[in-house]
C-alpha cells in the first residue's frame, strides 16, 4: 500500500496490513518538555465557543434539559443532513443531527426506551416509526424479554442484578477510529473483504455464517460512512492528507458510530499521539503553526462536548446527568521504555484552559512512573484546577494489555481494535450478604427472590454460618447474572450490532464478559462486624431479618487494615472463581468491575439496612472506596486499602473517587502539585489501579447546590466519570458532599 | 508495665499529612503532653494513660506501607501530644528510618532539659517544627503552665548543633498576638541561625469539642478565631524588620514567613 498522503512518513508493518501501532510507534515523537509551548484560545475558537455556550444556555432552560428531538428519523450512520453550529467557523464539522445539540433516535436497542424519553421531554415518537418497531422490525430489548427465565427476572426486579443494558445500547466498545484517517474508508473495506474470504469454508456452521453476516454488515457500515461523509463535502475514501483531514476523519468515524449507537458508554479510544504525528508533519512542513494545531484540538474537542443521547429522566438519575464518556486516553509508556506522552497530550488537556472545564470528553492520563516530570505537573496542575481528569495505572495496565490500549468507560481497559467487552453492568453484592442471611427472601418486599435457601435464624450472626449461606448465595447470584448477560449479548449481537465500531476492529477479538460488583464496602465492613464484634439480627414478625444491632467496635474497611481489607480480597477473587464456572456467550472472558457511577445511589436506596450499621436506603460507597465516613486514618490508608485488591481478578477496573479540599492537598500551588504527583506515584506503584481526583471545598459545593446559576461548568468527578455538578439530584450533590471530603484540621 | 524503648504510647496516625513538614508526612500523633495549654487542640492527646500501645516494628511497618508516598520528597513526622515524653522510642524508630533515607521531623514546643536522650534523639532529625508557645515569659506560663525558658534554650540548642527548624507561633488575638510580643519574636529569632521557616498558625476552635467531651471547661471561650487580616498583620510586623535587619544579617533572606 503507497499513497502520497503518506509522505514523510517511516515505513513499517503498517503499509502492509492495518496496524495503527505499528505507524505510531515508527513515527511518533515523545516529548519530555514542560507546557510553555502551548498556545491560548483563537478569537475563532472564541466566537464560536461562544455560540456553544449560548446553545448550552437555551438547553438547560429546555423541558428536562433536553433542547430538542428529532422524532422522526430513525438515526442511522447517514440518516440526516449535514449539520453545523457556524459552518465559517468550524473547523472540525459535523453533528449527529442537522442541528447542533438536537437529539436523534435511536431505536434498535429498545423502542419503549425511545418512546418514554420523548414524552418525558414534550414529545411524540413519529406514529410511522413506532408503527415500524411495534409492528415490524424486533429490538434487542424484545429479544431479551423473549428469552429472559423467570428466576432472571425475580433477580432483575428485586435490584439483586442491576442496570442491566437490557432496553438500552450496551456501548463500551471502541472502534478504531485511527484507522479511517491513516487509511481511508476503501482500504478497509478491501481488508474486510478478504476477510470475508477466510471465512468461505468448508465446515460452514453456525458461527462461520454468523461472522459473514456481521463482516457484511460492517462492510455496509463502512460505505454508510462514506456517504455520510460526503454530506460534509468530505471524500474519505482515501487516506487523511494532513492534521486536520486526520482530525477530521477521525471524528467522522466517532460520529457514524454515535449515529448508529446509543451505547451506555461512547469512548474514543486513544488518539491524541496518533494525531500528533500528522500535527508535526504539518508543522514541520510549515504549513501549520501552534495556535492552528490548538485550534484544531479545541474544535474537535468541542464537538466531543456537544455529543447528546436522548435518554430517560431515570436512565439520569442512575448515571448522573447526561453521560456519554467519551473517554480519551493520553500519555503512558510504551513497551520499548520511550514515553508515548507528546505535544498533543498536552493540547488535549490544555482545551481545559481553552474551553474550560468540562466532563466530557473524559479526560483520562495513564499514569506511569516514567511519565515526563513536565507531562506529570501540567496534568496534577489542571486536576488541581479543573477536577476534570481521571488517572489509570499504566505501569499496571501494559503488563497484559500493552501499549495500545484505551479505557472504554470509566475504567474498562482494553486494546484498541483487538478487544471488546460485552458489558455487564453489576450484581448488588450487599443484597447478596442480606439474602444469604433470609434464605432469598428480599429484605424489603419479603418476596422469595431466589429458590428457598435456609435462613439463617441465630440472634446473633456466626461469622462460618454467614460465610457458608454467603458461598452458596454467591453461586446463585453468579449462576443468574451470567445467564441474563449471554441473552443480552445474544440479543444485542443479533437486534442492535454495532457495525461500524465492529468494522474498526480486526476480524479474530478478544471478548470479555464485564461483569461487576456494588457494594463491596459494605459486605466486608458486614463480615467484619459480624467476625470481630458481634451483631444481633432484629427480625420482623415473619422472621424477616430486617435491621442489625453491633455491639463493640470492628475495624473497618478503608483503613489500610489486613484484618478487614482481606475479607474484600477474597470476596472479589471468590466472585470472580464463581462467575468462572459459567459458560459465557461467545466464550468471552470473564472479567470484573468494582465500578458504580454514582448508581451507588441508587442501589443503596434498593437494599435494606445491612450488619456494618449501615441503614436501609443509605447510599453505598461509589466503586471500591470506602462507605462515608469510615475512614480515620487519612487518604493514603484507604488509597492502600483498595490498592490490595487485585487486578488479576478484576481486569475491567477497580474505581477510586478521591476528593480533597485545596488546602489539604498543599500550602501553595506548587506544593499542591507535588503532593499530587508524589501521592499518584505512590498510589499506582502500591497498583492501585484507577484514581479520580477532585479538589474542591465544601463550602463552594453547597454555594453550588443553592446557588446552580453561578456555577454552570462545575465539574465533579464522581467513579470514573466527571459530572457536571449543577445537573446531579439534590440527592446525589449530598451524596457527593458527604462522601469523605479528606478535611484535615 | 511495658519497656518505653519498644513501646510508644500513640493516640492516632494521619497517613495523608501536607502541613506539618515538607511533602506528603506521615504523621503520627503521640498520647501524652505535660503541658496544659489553654487553646490545645489536641486535648484528648494530653492524657499520659490514655491512648494504645504500639510496638516500635509495628509503628515501622506501618510507616513502610507508606514509603512509595512519602519517599523522598515527604517523610515522617511526630506530633501530639508532646512526641519528646517518648524519647527513648522515638530514638530507636528513627534510627531505623535514617537507614531507609525517610525524612524525620518532630513537632514539639521544646518545653525540655536536654537530657543525652533527646541530644540523641535531635541528632536523628532532620526537621524540628517549633512551637513556641510565647516569647515572654510570665504571659507563657498563664497560657501553658510553664514559663519559656526551657523552648527558648531549646531553640538555641538546635541553632548550635545545625538542625534546621521552623518555628511556629499559633496567633491567638490578645493573647499571643501583640506587637512588642511579635517585635520581640522576631528579635529572638534573629539570633538563631538555622530557622528556615516561620509560621502563624491561626487560632482556631474546632478543638474545643474534644474539652467537653473530657467533661472539661474550654476557657476560651470569649477568644475570637484568628482571620487571615490577624495572620497578614503578624506577618507585616515581622517583615518590616526584616528589611531593616536583612542589612545586618545576610542569613536571614532565606526565611520563608508563612
Amino acid at each position: 500500500m503507497d499513497f502520497k498522503q503518506w509522505n514523510g512518513f517511516k515505513t513499517g508493518e503498517w503499509n502492509q496490513e492495518i496496524n495503527v501501532r505499528d505507524f505510531i510507534q515508527k513515527n511518533y515523537t515523545p516529548y519530555v518538555g514542560d507546557s510553555s509551548f502551548l498556545a491560548g484560545i483563537t478569537p475563532k475558537t472564541q466566537k464560536l465557543w461562544n455560540e456553544v455556550l449560548e446553545l448550552y444556555k437555551k438547553e438547560k432552560e429546555s423541558v428536562g434539559g433536553v433542547l430538542d428531538i428529532d422524532n422522526k428519523t430513525i438515526s442511522t450512520i447517514c440518516s440526516h443532513e449535514a449539520g453545523y453550529i457556524d459552518k465559517d467557523l468550524e473547523e472540525i464539522v459535523g453533528l449527529q443531527t442537522d442541528k447542533p445539540l438536537k437529539r436523534a433516535i435511536i431505536p434498535f436497542g429498545g423502542i419503549r426506551i425511545v418512546e418514554k424519553s420523548c414524552e418525558a421531554y414534550g414529545k411524540k415518537v413519529d406514529d410511522k416509526v413506532e408503527e415500524i418497531f411495534h409492528k415490524y422490525r424486533k429490538t434487542h430489548n424484545d429479544g431479551v424479554f423473549d428469552v429472559y427465565t423467570p428466576d432472571i427476572r425475580a433477580a432483575r426486579s428485586s435490584h439483586l442484578i442491576t442496570g442491566l443494558p437490557d432496553g438500552y445500547g450496551r456501548g463500551r466498545i471502541i472502534g478504531d477510529y485511527r484507522r479511517v484517517a491513516l487509511y481511508g474508508v476503501d482500504i478497509l473495506i478491501e481488508e474486510k473483504k478478504k476477510d470475508l474470504d477466510i471465512l468461505n469454508t468448508d465446515v460452514f456452521n453456525q458461527e462461520v455464517i454468523r461472522e459473514r453476516e456481521e463482516i457484511s454488515e460492517q462492510i455496509k457500515a463502512l460505505a454508510e460512512l462514506k456517504v455520510m461523509a460526503s454530506k460534509y463535502g468530505f471524500d474519505i475514501s482515501i487516506p487523511a492528507k494532513n492534521a486536520k483531514e486526520a482530525i477530521q476523519w477521525l471524528y467522522f468515524g466517532y460520529l457514524g458510530s454515535i449515529k448508529e449507537q446509543n451505547g451506555a458508554a461512547m469512548s474514543i479510544g486513544r488518539n491524541t499521539t496518533f494525531l500528533d504525528i500528522y500535527i508535526e508533519r504539518d508543522i514541520k512542513n510549515g504549513i501549520l503553526t501552534e495556535e492552528q494545531a490548538q485550534e484544531l484540538m479545541d474544535h474537535f474537542v468541542m464537538k466531543l462536548r456537544m455529543v447528546r443521547f436522548l435518554r430517560t429522566p431515570e436512565y439520569n438519575e442512575l448515571f448522573s446527568g447526561d453521560p456519554i464518556w467519551v473517554t480519551e486516553s493520553i500519555g503512558g509508556q510504551g513497551i520499548d521504555g520511550r514515553t508515548l506522552v507528546t505535544k498533543n497530550s498536552f493540547r488535549i488537556l490544555h482545551t481545559l484552559e481553552n474551553l474550560g472545564p468540562a466532563p466530557e470528553p473524559n479526560l483520562t492520563v495513564l499514569w506511569s512512573a516514567n511519565l515526563p516530570e513536565g507531562f506529570k505537573k501540567y496534568t496534577t496542575g489542571l486536576s488541581i484546577k479543573t477536577s476534570s481528569i481521571q488517572y489509570e495505572n499504566d505501569d499496571l495496565m501494559r503488563i497484559s494489555l500493552g501499549d495500545d490500549y484505551g479505557i472504554a468507560c470509566c475504567v474498562s481497559p482494553m486494546k484498541i481494535g483487538k478487544q471488546m467487552q460485552f458489558f455487564g453492568a453489576r450484581a448488588n453484592l450487599a443484597k447478596t450478604l442480606l439474602y444469604a442471611i433470609n434464605g432469598g427472601r428480599d429484605e424489603i418486599s419479603g418476596k422469595q427472590v431466589t429458590p428457598k435457601f435456609s435462613p439463617i435464624t441465630s440472634e446473633y450472626l456466626d461469622y462460618d454460618e454467614v460465610m457458608e449461606k454467603l458461598d452458596q448465595m454467591m453461586t446463585y447470584v453468579a449462576k443468574i447474572y451470567i445467564k441474563a448477560l449471554n441473552a443480552i449479548h445474544y440479543m444485542h449481537d443479533k437486534y442492535c450490532y454495532e457495525a461500524l465500531e465492529m468494522a474498526l476492529h480486526d476480524k479474530d477479538i478478544i471478548r470479555t464478559m464485564a461483569c461487576g460488583i456494588a457494594g463491596l464496602s459494605v459486605v466486608a465492613d458486614s463480615l467484619s462486624a459480624i467476625k470481630y464484634a458481634k451483631v444481633k439480627v432484629i427480625r420482623d414478625e415473619t422472621g424477616l431479618a430486617v435491621d442489625y444491632k453491633i455491639e463493640g467496635d470492628f475495624p473497618k474497611y478503608g483503613n489500610d487494615d489486613d484484618s478487614v481489607d482481606q475479607i474484600a480480597v477474597e470476596i472479589v477473587k471468590k466472585f470472580i472463581r464463581k462467575l468462572r464456572k459459567y459458560e459465557t456467550y461467545r466464550n468471552s472472558k470473564h472479567t470484573l468491575s468494582i465500578l458504580t457511577i454514582t448508581s451507588n445511589v441508587v442501589y443503596g436506596k434498593n437494599t435494606g439496612s445491612t450488619p456494618d450499621g449501615r441503614k436501609a436506603g443509605a447510599p453505598f460507597g461509589p466503586g471500591a472506596n470506602p462507605l462515608h465516613g469510615r475512614d480515620t486514618n487519612g487518604a493514603l490508608a484507604v488509597m492502600n486499602t483498595i490498592a490490595k485488591l487485585p487486578f488479576d481478578s478484576a481486569e475491567d477496573g477497580i474505581s477510586y473517587t478521591f476528593s480533597i479540599t485545596p488546602n489539604t492537598l498543599g500550602k501553595d500551588e506548587n506544593m499542591r502539585i507535588s503532593n499530587l504527583v508524589n501521592m499518584l506515584d505512590g498510589y499506582f506503584a502500591q497498583t492501585g489501579h484507577h484514581i479520580n481526583v477532585n479538589v474542591f471545598d465544601r463550602s463552594l459545593l453547597e454555594d453550588a447546590m443553592n446557588h446552580p446559576e453561578k456555577y454552570p461548568q462545575l465539574t465533579i468527578r464522581v467513579s470514573g466519570y466527571a459530572v457536571n455538578f449543577t445537573k446531579l439530584t439534590r440527592e446525589q450533590q449530598l451524596d457527593v458532599i458527604n462522601r469523605t471530603i479528606h478535611e484535615k484540621i | 508495665m511495658k519497656d518505653l524503648n519498644y513501646y510508644a504510647k500513640i493516640h492516632s496516625i494521619e497517613s495523608f499529612g501536607t502541613v506539618d513538614g515538607p511533602g506528603i508526612r506521615f504523621v503520627i500523633f503521640m498520647q501524652g503532653c505535660h503541658l496544659r495549654c489553654k487553646y490545645c487542640h489536641n486535648r484528648d492527646t494530653l492524657d499520659i494513660n490514655a491512648g494504645t500501645y504500639k510496638s516500635l516494628d509495628e509503628i515501622f511497618n506501618k510507616i513502610m506501607k507508606y514509603k512509595n508516598y512519602i519517599y523522598p520528597n515527604g517523610g515522617v513526622t511526630v506530633t501530639g501530644g508532646e512526641p519528646l515524653i517518648q524519647s527513648k522510642l522515638l530514638i530507636s524508630l528513627f534510627k531505623k528510618l535514617k537507614e531507609e533515607n525517610i525524612h524525620t521531623c518532630i513537632d514539639t514546643s521544646g518545653m525540655f532539659q536536654l537530657t543525652e536522650d533527646i541530644k540523641e534523639l535531635l541528632s536523628l532529625t532532620d526537621l524540628v517544627l517549633l512551637d513556641i508557645k510565647h516569647i515572654d515569659p510570665v504571659k507563657c506560663k498563664a497560657l501553658v503552665g510553664f514559663s519559656n525558658e526551657l523552648e527558648l534554650n531549646f531553640a538555641k540548642y538546635l541553632s548550635n548543633n545545625n538542625i534546621p527548624m521552623w518555628i511556629r507561633q499559633v496567633l491567638i488575638p490578645t493573647l499571643t498576638d501583640e506587637k512588642q510580643d511579635l517585635i520581640k519574636l522576631k528579635d529572638f529569632i534573629n539570633t538563631l541561625k538555622t530557622v528556615e521557616k516561620v509560621e502563624f498558625l491561626p487560632y482556631h476552635n474546632m478543638g474545643k469539642y474534644k474539652w467537653e467531651e473530657l467533661g472539661l471547661k474550654y476557657e476560651l471561650d470569649n477568644i475570637p478565631v484568628a482571620t487571615q487580616e490577624d495572620v497578614d498583620r503578624a506577618k507585616k510586623i515581622f517583615r518590616r524588620g526584616r528589611s531593616f535587619l536583612k542589612k545586618l544579617f545576610n542569613c536571614l533572606s532565606s526565611i520563608t514567613l508563612e
